[in-house]
């Protein structure tokens, strides 16, 4: 295979990654690395660093139009930002000493545990909680436009959810994906912050964080530009494409083989990394 | 409720700025792409061994020499760096906000999420 056939294969693979991740928001960084690795035979260090780079790409994207809605929480972003760096920068530093096989089995175990958070049913919002004093000292509790009118939340559970922040951070600077499912969970599970601002905000975040890695990414020379460049470019025509079609009526089919992609690339690459063939 | 229009303005900026950053380094990456694939197009791709890029691929000066020098890999890579910076970019403009609404608590916060991008892009290795 020569460069421009690899890069044209590599720049539609990722297209399809993109608009799929949009489609039904469980992000296209996610399938990346296993579809680069498995299927393109790329070594998942250079796998890694070029996802990172259109994690940052289609967060950044996609910003200007969740900020449009009205739902960010751009105080909430900002203070969970500061677990999500630190984490990321431990989670680069650790992808330089694990090994790549042991890469692939995490790499697998969160594909496979997101698949699960991705189709558990959500359990019913609680409104009205009383005021957490940490949240109000901190100022994250807010509001955003519903149907019903101005709806105001108090952010609950401030320390958990900051853990969970500074994992989600590691996992994303570990494996180079964006892991907003695990921020979601730590912001709508943990913090009680309604779906809707959780996963716009987390949107948000996801660039800072995937940009806290991708620094130390470049300057040890795991950021190829001949890679990156068709994964970047694809993923970002694809998301951006996908955000505009979003047809909801057939999301749902689309996020249950979109799940069952994952599944069976999230068992490869476990398989993969205990057999060594990765 | 100033706060609140302060916010939501904040928040535009932010987003169109961020977008801006998306747009220019798509283009400078897309412009790279073509020299690199004019030039390189027809060797033989392999990325199934870890080399780890070259030297003047990792620091800012050596991508902006080899830019300059109209290498189709430098000028991606060139595209690269301003998209990470880009993100960056937010965060700085953030504090800006922040101090603009008396906000000591978050124009902190938002310094120390600066300072660690800066660590992470200077500190560690040093890629700038």
């Amino acid at each position: 295979m020569n460069i421009l056939e690899f890069t044209l294969l590599v720049a539609m693979g990722s297209f399809v990654a993109g608009l799929l991740g949009a489609l039904t928001g469980l992000g296209g960084g996610v399938v990346l690395v296993p579809l680069l690795t498995i299927f393109f035979k790329v070594d998942i260090r250079y796998a890694i660093g070029a996802s990172l780079v259109s994690v940052i790409a289609t967060s950044s994207g996609a910003a200007a139009a969740y900020v449009k809605e009205g739902f960010s929480n751009i105080r909430i972003g900002m203070f969970l930002e500061i677990a999500t760096t630190l984490g990321a920068l431990c989670g680069a530093f650790l992808a330089t000493i694990v090994s790549t096989r042991a890469l692939a089995i995490i790499f697998g175990l969160v594909l496979l545990y997101s698949a699960y958070l991705s189709r558990k049913p959500r359990t019913p919002e609680q409104r009205n909680l009383p005021p957490d004093p940490r949240a109000t000292r901190l100022r994250l509790n807010g509001s955003f436009p519903s149907e019903e009118g101005i709806r105001f939340y108090n952010v609950q559970n401030v320390p958990t959810g900051f853990s969970l922040m500074f994992g989600a951070g590691a996992l994303s600077g570990m494996l180079g994906i964006g892991s907003g499912a695990v921020k979601v969970l730590a912001m709508d599970q943990a913090m009680k912050i309604p779906f809707k601002v959780s996963t716009t905000t987390s949107n948000f975040m996801i660039g800072v964080t995937a940009a806290a890695s991708a620094g130390i990414y470049l300057n040890r020379g795991y950021v190829d530009p001949g890679l990156a460049m068709p994964v970047m470019l694809g993923v970002l025509a694809g998301s951006l494409l996908g955000v505009h079609i979003l047809i909801k009526a057939e999301t749902n089919v689309l996020r249950w083989v979109f799940s069952l992609v994952i599944v069976a690339l999230g068992a490869q690459m476990v398989y993969k990394g205990i057999a060594g063939t990765i | 409720m100033t706060r609140d229009w302060t916010d939501r303005r904040i928040e535009l900026t932010v987003g169109n700025l961020l977008r801006a950053g998306v747009i220019l380094s798509a283009i400078v990456v897309f412009t790279g792409a073509c020299i690199y694939l004019v030039r390189h197009g027809f060797s033989p791709a392999g990325y199934q061994v870890f080399r780890g890029e070259p030297a003047d691929l990792r620091t800012l000066p050596g991508i902006l020499r080899s830019a300059l020098h109209f290498s189709g890999r430098g000028i991606i890579q060139l595209g690269l760096v301003l998209l990470i910076l880009t993100p960056v970019a937010r965060v700085a403009f953030s504090i800006l906000g922040f101090a603009e609404e008396h906000d000591r608590l978050y124009v902190i916060f938002t310094t120390v999420v600066l300072l660690i991008l800066l660590y992470s892009l200077l500190g560690s290795g040093s890629a700038f």
